[in-house]
């Protein structure tokens, strides 16, 4: 299950709106192992294409130093499609090879109503997964609650 | 010459879990083929048919060696060579 802020889908959808024809993408960071997305990063599809996304390879790695520096991983791997169900393609799934992420995926096919799924995808492998929108991970089931955070 | 090489996630399963390893080589090429001598099953995740493969992105310092050479891009002694996963899809 993912559990994730309302304010965290709602920067998700704005920037699929904003990108609309073209497929959006971005991750969003949260410290590691903690399962709980935290901080939202937009990125640039190199491609600007309405059905091809690539991360750009200076930003991905800047961002990556960033997370590596903050004691993060990606948590949510986003991306939009615009003209189809939001569900992994083929070419989604031969380059998903993050195990520990939830793929996120926002359908902007229809102009008033947005689709919104996540998924795992392990060695080829999709399964859909709820995803239970939250207004703070305070009073949220998450993870994180098994382990008490004071020793 | 050595060189740091840091290893995503999904790759560690061939460096026992390290996170960062050493390799030897005066290129890309011959640091692949270093890694490949003592992290066995490397180098067929890392290229394909002689070219680094699409699945991968390799950055040599700051450079992405996809604009700098490729395989053939300079490594010297000092350098960091950072594999991520690229991230795409449609």
């Amino acid at each position: 299950m993912l559990v994730i802020r309302r304010d965290l889908v709602d920067a998700m959808v704005e920037h699929a709106r904003r990108d609309h024809p073209d497929e959006a993408c971005g991750v969003i960071a949260g410290p590691e192992g903690s399962d709980r997305p935290e901080r939202f990063i937009a990125m640039d599809n190199a491609e600007r294409s309405p059905t091809f996304y690539r991360f750009d390879s200076m930003e991905q790695l800047r961002v990556h130093r960033e997370m590596t520096a903050n004691d993060e991983e990606t948590i949510v791997v986003y991306h939009s499609h615009t003209a189809t169900e939001a569900y992994p393609s083929r070419t989604d799934v031969s380059y998903a090879s993050e195990p520990q992420a939830h793929y996120v995926l926002i359908s902007t096919r229809d102009p008033e109503q947005h689709e919104l799924r996540s998924y795992r995808i392990v060695d080829g492998v999709v399964t859909e997964e709820p995803v239970e929108v939250v207004e703070s991970y305070m009073f949220a089931h998450t993870g994180a609650d098994d382990t008490p955070d004071c020793p | 010459m050595a060189v740091i090489v840091s290893i995503p996630t999904i790759l560690r399963t061939h460096t026992g879990g390290q996170k960062s390893v050493e390799a030897a080589g005066a290129t890309l090429a011959e640091v692949i083929d270093d890694l490949e001598t003592n992290h066995g099953g490397l180098k067929q995740r890392l290229v394909k048919e002689g070219a680094l493969h699409r699945f991968v992105n390799v950055y040599v310092n700051d450079e992405d060696v996809r604009f700098a050479g490729g395989l053939g891009a300079a490594v010297k002694d000092g350098d960091t060579v950072t594999i991520l996963p690229a991230v795409a899809g449609g």
